[in-house]
C-alpha cells in the first residue's frame, strides 16, 4: 500500500514540481479540499471495514478513534468549503488515492483475524506516514485560503498523533 | 479586643479557615492536542476542569485507571481529586497526549 500510496503522492509531488516548471498548476485550494476529504474518508472506510472484520480490543479501539477523527476533521472541512462558497474539485489525486483505497481494501477483505489485524494496522501506519508527508510538503504550503492552511495544519497535528497510535499497536501486534 | 470585636473577629477567622478548606477548580486547557499546562498542582478536594478547545473528542484518562473523564468537543469536563500522590494521565484517543497532576493533602 505503501508503494501503491507513493504512486498517488508522487502525483502530489509532481504537481507541486511541475508548478515550479510551470507545465502544471500546483493543486489549487478546491484540489486540496478535495484530496484531503478523500484522504479523510478513506481513512473512515477502512475503519468500518476493521470494526465489521477484527475482534481486536486495541485493534478496534484504534479504528474508532479513526472513524471519530476524521469524520471531525471532514465535517470541519465540509463547513470551511461550504462558508468559504468553494466547491472541492475531483482531481487525478483523489482519483489515485480511491483507486488504492479501493485495491487495499479487496486485500485486506481476503485476509481474517490476527493476519487481518496486522495487515490492517500496519496499511494505517504507511498511510498516515504518506497523506502526512503529502500534507506537510505539499498541501499546506500550496493551501492559498488562510482558513484552509489553518485546518490542513491541525489535521496534520490529528493525523501525526494517529500514526505514533498506529506504530505503537503495530509493535503490540507482532 | 474589646467584646464588641468579637463577632467580627470570629467572622474572619470563619472566613479564613473557609477559604482554605476551600475546594479549587483547577482548569487544564486542551488544544491542538496538547494538555496545558502539561503538569498542575493541586489539593486533595480539589477538582481537574478541562477545558476542549479542539473540534476532536479526548480523555483524560489516569494511568492508575482511577478515573477516565470524557471531554467532548469544544466541551469541558471535571474530576475531582480524592487522594494525594503524583497522578500520570493520558487522552486515550490519542496516547501522544499526556499530562501530570501533583496533588498534595489539604
Amino acid at each position: 500500500m505503501l508503494i501503491r500510496l507513493g504512486t498517488a503522492i508522487a502525483v502530489i509531488c509532481l504537481m507541486s514540481g511541475a508548478a515550479a516548471a510551470q507545465t502544471v498548476a500546483k493543486p489549487t485550494d478546491p484540489q486540496i479540499a478535495h484530496i484531503a476529504y478523500t484522504a479523510g474518508q478513506i481513512d473512515i472506510d477502512a475503519a468500518r471495514q476493521a470494526l465489521a472484520k477484527s475482534t481486536n480490543r486495541d485493534v478496534r479501539a484504534f479504528a474508532d478513534d479513526m472513524v471519530r477523527d476524521h469524520s471531525a476533521v471532514n465535517k470541519q472541512a465540509l463547513d470551511l468549503v461550504a462558508r468559504l462558497n468553494v466547491t472541492p474539485e475531483d482531481n487525478e489525486t483523489s482519483r489515485a488515492l480511491s483507486k488504492q483505497a479501493a485495491d487495499e481494501r479487496a486485500k485486506l477483505a481476503k485476509l481474517s483475524g490476527a493476519a487481518f489485524d496486522e495487515a490492517y494496522v500496519a496499511n494505517e501506519v504507511a498511510y498516515h506516514k504518506t497523506v502526512n508527508g503529502a500534507l506537510a510538503n505539499t498541501l499546506v504550503p500550496s493551501a492559498t485560503n488562510p482558513e484552509l492552511k489553518d485546518l490542513l495544519e491541525t489535521a496534520l497535528k490529528i493525523f501525526e498523533g494517529h500514526q505514533e497510535h498506529a506504530e505503537q499497536l503495530a509493535a503490540t501486534l507482532k | 479586643m474589646s467584646s464588641r470585636y468579637l463577632p467580627a473577629f470570629m467572622m474572619l477567622i470563619l472566613a479564613a479557615s473557609f477559604h482554605s478548606a476551600r475546594a479549587d477548580k483547577v482548569p487544564v486547557t486542551i488544544k491542538e492536542l496538547a494538555f496545558s499546562p502539561v503538569q498542575v498542582q493541586a489539593k486533595v478536594g480539589d477538582t481537574i476542569e478541562w477545558i476542549n478547545r479542539d473540534f476532536v473528542a479526548h480523555t483524560a484518562t489516569a494511568r492508575s485507571g482511577e478515573w477516565d473523564v470524557a471531554v467532548a468537543a469544544h466541551k469541558s469536563a471535571s474530576q475531582a481529586l480524592s487522594k494525594a500522590g503524583l497522578v500520570d494521565y493520558y487522552c486515550r484517543f490519542h496516547p501522544s497526549m499526556h499530562g501530570t497532576i501533583t496533588v498534595t493533602p489539604r
